[in-house]
């Protein structure tokens, strides 16, 4: 999902003496305890949990450029609020996910820097250009859907912090996917031309919204120790059918069709059965080279460096005052 | 490029009249007056208070998670603390 990067993780490793303490934090988590910023946890939860509230930041903070592409071009004055509020939104986001991760003992500064130099990862559907208006009404109702889908069990994540974020996201984040479904709605109520365009934009969304849940269970190596220490509470697979089943007759009340000629409904496991997702095209965006990595960068990059002077000239002014009071 | 780091400040937030201010989180700020704004923009998005508080984090002393039992288990066995610790008969009513 937006912490697709985990590739690398390596939880699990613990010193010898540290034995005990990992069985009592078991035993926490097993009763459904919170764990707390100053609580003693294995250096593994402690890393993974770094790595998976910083990339779902930086996701939050990136994801805000390819919907920001459409604010000065909305079509209304009213899809223009909504489009703002909501761009606002996920920056909002991104900043309650860096003070998450702060409790675990990293810096701003230091994740900031972990995005900026391509070390940490975010999402690979920011990586996917919006190329029409139509894209923001795809982006709200698959993107944000598929989002809400992993962010509800996270609320129940066993890190507080995280999950305390995750709870005020998911409240704030309902209205997002909603006013994505009502674009998509009226361009597909509008002409023939407004209806081919909601059609392009779910032809080119709906695949890489089904690689935002991860690799499948089967390849994924860390799935195990993420579910054991309840920082994740489904298998992407898992959550990826969720979405599937929840999204597929939503798309068909749109009257649209999905650019899937293996998806059926399957009578006897109640779900829509979908075709193979092209993982190499996920390990190729998430690698660097997806349509707007290098962009994504760049504005990313250019934004922090434009901004330094406002950064050094509050720290000066803070300065200044402390000095007058002090004389 | 090596920067200084903006300071953490903790926000506190009173929701509704008559409630007292909660930790909603925290913001980096270079002074007072901005973490203020900062915090009414990161918190204060759908009308969710009446009035903002801004810390210094580093003004915030905590108890030690690891002297949790020794502060805090002593009240566990003080049972006469509570009301319901004494018998009132029935004829007297509530009290």
């Amino acid at each position: 999902m937006y912490t697709q990067g985990l590739l690398d993780a390596k939880p699990g490793e613990t010193a010898p003496e540290d034995t005990d303490r990992l069985a009592r934090f078991q035993a926490r988590i097993d009763a459904e305890e919170k764990i707390e910023p100053n609580d003693w946890m294995p250096a593994g939860y402690r890393r993974t949990l770094i790595r998976m509230i910083s990339q779902h930041a930086h996701s939050e903070i990136v994801g805000m450029l390819p919907e920001g592409n459409w604010i000065t071009r909305a079509p209304s004055l009213r899809r223009k609020a909504a489009l703002l509020a909501k761009v606002q939104d996920e920056g909002g986001h991104g900043l309650y996910l860096y003070a998450a991760a702060e409790t675990l003992g990293i810096s701003r500064e230091e994740m900031v820097e972990q995005l900026l130099t391509g070390k940490a990862k975010y999402s690979s559907i920011f990586n996917y250009p919006s190329l029409s208006w139509a894209d923001i009404g795809a982006i709200g109702w698959l993107v944000d859907g598929a989002a809400i889908m992993n962010q509800i069990p996270l609320c129940r994540c066993s890190y507080g912090p995280y999950a305390r974020a995750m709870i005020r996201i998911c409240k704030e984040e309902s209205f997002h996917q909603r006013q994505g479904f009502e674009i998509m709605l009226t361009l597909c109520r509008g002409t023939a031309e407004q209806k081919a365009m909601a059609q392009d934009a779910l032809n080119r969304w709906w695949w890489p919204s089904l690689m935002m849940f991860g690799p499948s269970d089967k390849e994924s190596q860390h799935s195990d120790t993420s579910l054991r220490w309840k920082i994740k509470r489904f298998s992407n697979d898992e959550l990826r059918q969720k979405f599937v089943d929840a999204t597929v007759p939503q798309g068909h009340f749109l009257g649209l069709s999905f650019p899937d000629p293996d998806l059926r409904y399957d009578d006897a496991s109640g779900h829509w059965l979908f075709g193979a997702i092209d993982w190499s095209e996920f390990r190729r965006v998430l690698a660097g080279h997806g349509p707007c990595n290098h962009q994504r960068m760049k504005q990313r990059r250019e934004a922090h460096d434009e901004g330094a002077w406002v950064r050094q000239a509050a720290l000066a002014y803070a300065r200044k005052q402390a000095k007058e009071k002090a004389a | 490029m090596s920067e200084q780091n903006l300071p953490l400040w903790e926000v506190f937030l009173r929701a509704r009249n008559g409630l007292a201010h909660k930790h909603v989180g925290s913001v980096h700020a270079g002074d007072a007056a901005m973490a203020l704004q900062a915090a009414r923009d990161v918190y204060t998005r759908r009308g969710e208070g009446l009035s903002l508080w801004v810390v210094p984090s580093t003004a915030i002393t905590a108890s030690d998670p690891a002297e949790k039992d020794m502060l805090f288990e002593p009240t566990a066995s003080k049972i006469y603390r509570h009301p319901t610790f004494y018998k009132v008969p029935d004829g007297v009513g509530d009290m």
